[in-house]
């Protein structure tokens, strides 16, 4: 092709019009007036009056949103709350998505396959039903409590419990944390491990000299893979979590639905968004590198 | 020589693997289940699946999710396709650093984020939300899946192909529609398989863009699982399971076979 950057209008005007002039819109929104009705909301921008209009529109908008915002502690908590689960989650992933992916890579080539594809194969698979899987297990008189009875072991009330968030959490986004860290240890060169062994390391010294340092753009790519989603994530709490489980996901939900405060559920969504700018921005520059 | 599996690195892969499947496979049998009661086994019975054959308002919503999915799926993968072409063969081009940054952002941006400007989008604009609100809002997302996987097919691919079938009398333009994209084809399709899954799996963004009679089944699931659970809900998911297993296997061996014969 003699212009392969023709190829880019059509999905580049696509993309202005569907992803990124809506973000303009969330923006205007989150700094207009907390009418608690339908749009639309004041400030309208009136580009009949020309450079005038677009003044009284500018004079127009207000931070009397991100003002309640910072100063409801629902608001914060639920931020904070946020941050906690998916950082605990990313932590746990990691502690239990590297053996697999390290134990996978150990595998002749044709089990390798099947194994790969066993991992994947979930991913395919209905988030919202691999979770409603969960309810029937952790519910008071579910499976796990059934099973922990032929024990004789007490019963633990899990579901709706922060605790269950997690165990979702972790649950959804393992294949998520596995395929980046496989991707990288498979490629690994096994002379490298043989020349530390030569040199006088022990297997644990080499695994943590050679083979951990070598894996960490996987480590990298999986922990921003499964920490940027899970921060804004709506079904894993709403399912799993008690009433008091609040996360911004959720919020801007139960903002939007329940108490049809645009304004607010806009003004949460940047919150958001800006706390998620930086790691996006990572994930990105990684991706180019990996992909060209 | 690649060191054999530990017994370590054998009960990692097994205990992942059954974390994985156990709940899948739990949601599974159940659904054969006899009584109303989801946790408690009263019987092998398919009663459940009956009931769902009568269900007018499931058929419908599976009805709405499989017309979202065929046309959002198919509007990403062209749209998808063109952006791969574009950002492996263009080089630097003015705007690529904000073009790849809308390919790459919504892989992880949270939907709930995504859903909600799509929808402001469609009030300023005063388009009624429906179906096609659904389908357009499902194309923009999963666009970018498409062309992540497309692009890794088509960056490996070997460009002096498509240079001798220049050299051979082809016009640029045909040389990529008859050696680049038939070489590319598998990735294409897995391209649109993968779009199809997730827009038939998305529950958040059909809630945030969908309107009055464009239930999707997701978001009918939804309503129902929040009442609690329910063993048509299992039945339903093992269909769903099985739909989408099946053809992700179907195109596993497909390739597999593709693969021992080249």
């Amino acid at each position: 092709m003699k212009r392969p950057w023709l190829a880019a209008l059509a999905p580049y005007l696509w993309l202005v019009v569907f992803f990124a002039f809506p973000f303009l819109l969330v923006a205007k929104l989150s700094l207009s007036h907390t009418v608690l009705a339908m749009p639309p909301y004041a400030p309208q921008l009136d580009l009949s009056q020309g450079h005038a209009g677009l003044t009284h529109f500018v004079h127009q908008l207000t931070f009397e949103t991100y003002v309640r915002l910072a100063t409801d502690r629902l608001y914060l908590t639920a931020y904070l709350s946020s941050l906690k689960f998916a950082g605990v989650a990313t932590a746990i992933l990691l502690a239990i998505g590297y053996p697999i992916a390290y134990g996978m890579s150990r595998f002749g080539p044709a089990a390798r396959q099947g194994l790969l594809m066993a991992v994947i194969l979930p991913f395919w698979t209905s988030f919202l039903i691999r979770i409603y899987a969960w309810i029937a297990i952790l519910k008071p008189a579910g499976l796990l409590n059934q099973a922990l009875a032929v024990f004789h072991i007490g019963t633990i009330r899990l579901l709706n419990t922060d605790a269950a968030v997690v165990l979702g959490l972790v649950y959804a986004y393992l294949p998520f944390m596995v395929l980046p860290l496989y991707a990288v240890l498979e490629k690994q060169d096994e002379s490298l491990i043989e020349a530390a062994r030569d040199l006088g390391c022990t297997a644990t010294g080499a695994f943590w000299r050679v083979t951990f340092p070598l894996s960490i753009p996987g480590v990298a790519a999986g922990a921003l893979l499964c920490f940027i989603p899970m921060v804004g994530e709506f079904v894993i709490p709403d399912l799993l979590g008690g009433s008091g489980t609040l996360m911004l996901g959720r919020t801007i939900w139960t903002e939007f639905f329940a108490d049809r405060d645009w304004p607010a559920a806009s003004a949460v969504a940047i919150v958001l968004l800006a706390t998620l700018v930086i790691p996006i921005v990572l994930f990105q520059r990684q991706q180019a590198k990996v992909l060209s | 020589m690649r060191r054999g599996p530990s017994a370590f690195n054998r009960t990692s892969v097994i205990a992942g693997l059954a974390f994985l499947y156990a709940p899948i496979v739990l949601l599974v049998l159940y659904s054969f289940n006899a009584s109303r009661l989801v946790t408690v086994w009263g019987g092998f019975s398919t009663r459940w699946y009956a009931a769902l054959a009568h269900d007018a308002q499931m058929l419908d919503a599976v009805w709405v999710t499989l017309r979202v999915g065929l046309i959002s799926a198919t509007l990403a993968t062209v749209l998808g396709t063109l952006a791969a072409v574009a950002l492996v063969r263009a080089g630097r081009f003015r705007g690529r650093t904000l073009f790849s940054g809308m390919i790459y952002a919504p892989l992880v941006m949270p939907e709930v984020i995504l859903g909600l400007s799509l929808l402001l989008l469609f009030v300023a604009l005063g388009l009624p939300r429906g179906f096609w609100t659904v389908t357009v809002s499902h194309a923009t997302v999963t666009l970018c899946y498409a062309t992540v996987v497309v692009q890794a097919r088509l960056s490996a691919f070997d460009r002096s192909l498509e240079e001798a079938a220049q050299d051979l009398g082809c016009t640029p333009l045909s040389a990529f529609l008859k050696v680049t994209l038939p070489n590319i084809a598998p990735a294409v399709a897995a391209a649109w398989m993968l779009a199809f899954t997730l827009s038939l799996d998305d529950l958040v963004i059909a809630s945030f863009t969908s309107g009055p009679g464009a239930t999707t089944l997701p978001m009918r699931l939804y309503s129902q699982v929040r009442l609690g659970v329910n063993p048509e809900i299992n039945a339903v998911s093992t269909l769903l399971i099985g739909v989408v297993a099946a053809g992700v296997i179907a195109v596993y061996l497909a390739q597999q076979r593709r693969r021992a014969r080249s």
